[in-house]
């Protein structure tokens, strides 16, 4: 039996080791906010973070972990990164079908950690693994640009 | 938390008559109170069919329409909320089951669909609000002895009009039940000029779940003993197992049982990828039908062919024959729309729980009375039996109204005889290669130009296969053996049940028809539906007259729609807004596309620049939209920006190509979709109206393909007649 790290808490395991962390968040540990979207790390719906690291929980089997710690969209920390992107995810009223949105907030997380005052080619870089049929686009844009905003503004105080 | 929601829907649903079904004071706003419905907790009170209360003042809208992205459980509370005085932000939404009294006014069924939802529910909801608040008035009129002119409402709460005595919604129910306190037969709807909800932007309602993952979408349904399915399809859509070894699959750890159903083999196991391990492990010898032989091109060639021949005339205004015959100045041109595919976010899947005495369904699902008799017929059941419960959809696009229920019907053939709740999901790989698809078009389209370079004479015929032809909906849809679908966006003139034209006026305008015979892969709607082909070939080919004619093509609209008020205003606000007339430099183009698609006018200017490599960018779409009273304008506004976004992905790679019976394209690397570098800016113009709401659901999709189109002849000269541009050499960067 596997022993993985999510969202701060040491977790047995009981899938297979060949099972992608993606269907172990969902069918075992019930953390059904990382979606299935491609199966093969084309989309960004399964977007969660590996050491703080966005990786596509799809494509990585959960015997290659090990110790290194998994943060999914359920990981609710108070005054944290992701608190401060999901408020400006509603100011901006971005979400419209949702399903692709766990992963669009925590790519744009992963990318406002690394890079607190990203340009709009940066944005795009790092978002464009991330599809939206919803055409979301203009407001994820729009929302890590008011996040960054708030936090070069904090920086500055 | 999913578990806690797993756990919660499970107790609501294997517990007999809950909920709904122990009311006692239903007034129906469609249907009279039954006497099942008269057993109800005094803590509940439902005020009619579309409002429960409960005594701790939660008020719960039973919500007959779909979300899926299209922002219906957003309006739904504000129309709601407007007339009961409440922030809409604090009604719950629970889905309406499918019974009558929730069927959309306009298709009498349960249906989310053709941009019709705002409209749909703009009286019936508001009516609801309005007589649960006069209800309540009733109540508190007793208790205090007043009359009902001298108390008010504000934010879930009665008052008299002194403010001296109040009492929450919640503590009147008592008085509704003691007193028998009915709906009254009429009630006035509040004057838009009192709306302090209706019109103001508004955020989604179900965004806080949405940004937590706390959002219960179809794939997130978990239930008790549950067994996850997956199926190997035929590589030929249509063809079945010959024979199949399942011997490897069984020994697969946690893989419990492999069985036949109409789609293929399924494979049942106790986790998702158990199910897959076991669908990859197994030999499979395939009987691949009738569509084996089928290729692309050779549709493409036939229907080439028939644009030649004459088709089943849709529309006859004037003599285009004769005057394309006289005219000196005549074009001709063919246009080619693909195969697309819907490729929503959440893949098909659907879980179902089918028993000797009871058929459950968690489905997202746009149309639940079409999956009630798709299912009900398939297990000989009365459809009443069926019970469906919806849950939130990752996108739909039309997909999820699939008339065969496709993805409905796997899960039910997987869980019959189980014993137990199943789910099937698809991979995205069944979802792309699944067979149904917007189907592929060619239209030729013949113009001819007089001496002031107006268009005199318009003839366009349609090729390609009926949505509707074959299907229950087929006497509505089919009108002189054309469906309205293949046509809609050409008409010039209203047609059965669509009662709007292109907005243009041309002397002589020819439509003609053939719908070729329904073989190969399933043709079905896809966000805009007939104007996702027709938008493209009428707005380029007007580009085309236009230019033929020496006339601008955004003065030639204008021109074109003065009997057309609405249109003709918005096009002159479009003029402005996109700064028509300053040169917009080199290398870059500008080009207009104007719709009427259910009722709303609606048209855009795209702003695009090339490079010298033959790839370009869409810097900027201005689109301006009439869609009569705006009930949400931020709602509105991520519509359009959706309707394009979708649009112009199509256009620029969208394309399901078939050869030899099979599926080119599997998944996002070879079915491309717009992501957020090709993304535009957009700038939405709402214009005020007074007119009731309607659509914009699929509105913003249809001028975007012929807009950008044409802003690519602006700036190079050449146009494009096969879409996607990817294949004529234009790749959106």
């Amino acid at each position: 039996m596997l022993t993985l790290d999510i969202n701060g808490k040491k977790q047995p395991i009981n899938s297979e080791p060949d099972t992608p962390l993606l269907w172990v968040l969902r069918d075992e540990l019930a953390l059904t906010g990382t979606k299935y979207g491609c199966g093969i790390a084309m989309c960004g719906a399964c977007t969660v973070h590996m050491d703080g690291e966005p990786v596509r929980a799809c494509a990585i089997p959960i015997e290659v972990l090990g110790n290194k710690k998994i943060v999914t969209i359920e990981h609710q920390k108070k005054d944290g990164l992701l608190s401060l992107v999901q408020e400006k995810w509603l100011e901006h009223d971005v979400a419209q079908c949702g399903y692709c949105q766990s992963g669009q907030i925590m790519s744009a997380t992963a990318l406002l950690n690394e890079n607190p005052n990203p340009s709009d080619q940066q944005i795009e870089a790092a978002m464009s693994g991330n599809i939206c049929r919803c055409g979301t686009y203009q407001r994820v844009r729009n929302a890590i640009r008011a996040a960054s905003d708030t936090i070069t503004e904090n920086a500055s105080l | 938390m999913s578990k806690r929601i797993g756990s919660a829907i499970s107790r609501r649903s294997f517990v007999k008559s809950a909920g709904l079904a122990t009311g006692s004071l239903l007034v129906g706003i469609h249907i009279p109170a039954s006497s099942e419905q008269k057993r109800m907790p005094l803590q509940q009170t439902l005020m009619n069919s579309f409002i429960r209360i409960d005594s701790d003042s939660t008020i719960t809208l039973l919500a007959n329409h779909s979300e899926f992205g299209n922002g219906a459980y957003t309006i739904m509370p504000m129309m709601v909320a407007e007339e009961l005085d409440v922030p809409y932000e604090k009604i719950r939404l629970e889905p309406a089951p499918t019974r009558p009294e929730y069927y959309s006014p306009i298709f009498r069924e349960y249906l989310t669909a053709g941009s019709v939802t705002t409209g749909s529910c703009w009286i019936p909801l508001r009516t609801a609000g309005a007589k649960a608040r006069a209800m309540l008035l009733d109540a508190a009129s007793i208790k205090w002895d007043q009359p009902s002119e001298n108390l008010y409402t504000s934010d879930g709460t009665v008052f008299t009009k002194n403010s001296q005595q109040s009492a929450t919604y919640g503590d009147l129910l008592h008085i509704i039940h003691a007193d028998g306190i009915l709906p009254r037969e009429k009630v006035d709807l509040k004057d838009p000029s009192k709306f302090r909800i209706l019109g103001k932007p508004s955020r989604r309602h179900e965004a806080p779940s949405k940004v937590d993952g706390s959002a219960v979408f179809g794939i997130d349904i978990k239930l008790p003993d549950m067994l996850y399915g997956s199926i190997a399809r035929c590589p030929v859509y249509g063809g079945t197992a010959k024979h199949y070894d399942a011997s490897a699959s069984l020994k697969i750890p946690g893989v419990v049982k492999v069985k036949e159903i109409s789609a293929g083999v399924v494979v049942l196991a106790n986790s998702n990828w158990a199910a897959l391990k076991g669908r990859g492990a197994l030999k499979i010898e395939w009987n691949e039908g009738p569509n084996s032989s089928l290729s692309y091109d050779f549709f493409f060639q036939e229907y080439r062919d028939l644009a030649n021949k004459p088709g089943i005339v849709a529309e006859n205004i004037g003599d285009s024959i004769a005057s394309i015959e006289l005219s000196d100045n005549v074009i001709e041109s063919v246009y080619e729309m693909p195969y697309l595919a819907h490729a929503t976010m959440e893949p098909p899947n659907c879980t179902a729980l089918v028993t000797d005495d009871r058929c459950e369904i968690w489905s997202g699902t746009q149309s639940q009375s079409n999956d009630q008799k798709v299912v009900a017929k398939l297990l000989g059941r009365p459809e009443q039996s069926i019970i469906i419960h919806r849950p939130l959809m990752g996108g739909s696009f039309g997909r999820r109204a699939a008339k065969s229920a496709d993805f409905t019907v796997n899960s039910v053939e997987a869980a019959n005889g189980e014993g137990v709740p199943v789910q099937v999901i698809w991979s995205r790989e069944e979802d792309i290669k699944g067979g149904h698809y917007r189907p592929l078009f060619v239209h030729k389209l013949r113009g001819a130009v007089d001496d002031d370079g107006m268009p005199q004479a318009w003839h366009q015929t349609v090729v390609g296969q009926s949505i509707m032809d074959g299907t229950r909906f087929a006497p509505a849809f089919m009108v002189n053996g054309v469906d309205l679908y293949s046509v809609d966006g050409c008409l010039q003139e209203p047609l059965g049940l669509f009662r709007y034209g292109t907005s243009y006026q041309i002397p002589n305008h020819r439509i003609e028809c053939h719908n070729p015979p329904k073989i190969g892969v399933v043709p079905m709607e896809w966000r805009s539906v007939g104007h996702s082909h027709t938008g493209i070939a009428y707005e380029c080919f007007l580009d085309e007259l236009a230019a033929a004619g020496g006339k601008d093509p955004l003065d030639l609209r204008i021109a074109l729609t003065k009997g057309n008020p609405r249109m003709h205003k918005l096009l002159k606000l479009l003029k402005e807004k996109s700064n028509w007339v300053k040169p917009i430099g080199k290398n870059k183009g500008r080009g207009i596309a104007a719709r009427v698609y259910s009722v709303s006018p609606i048209a855009q200017v795209a702003e695009i620049t090339m490079n010298e490599n033959g790839e370009f960018t869409v810097d900027k779409v201005i689109c301006v939209v009439d869609c009569g009273f705006a009930v949400n304008p931020l709602g509105i506004e991520a519509q359009i920006e959706g309707g394009i976004a979708y649009g112009l992905g199509a256009a620029a790679f969208g394309e399901i190509e078939l050869h030899d019976g099979q599926i080119k394209q599997s998944n996002f690397h070879d079915y491309n979709v717009l992501r957020i570098a090709q993304m535009p800016e957009i700038e939405v113009h709402i214009v005020s109206s007074d007119e009731p709401p309607t659509g914009v659901g699929e509105q913003a999709t249809t001028p975007i393909a012929p807009a950008v189109a044409n802003a690519l002849f602006n700036a190079t000269g050449t146009r494009v007649r096969r879409f996607p541009l990817a294949k004529s050499g234009l790749k959106l960067v």
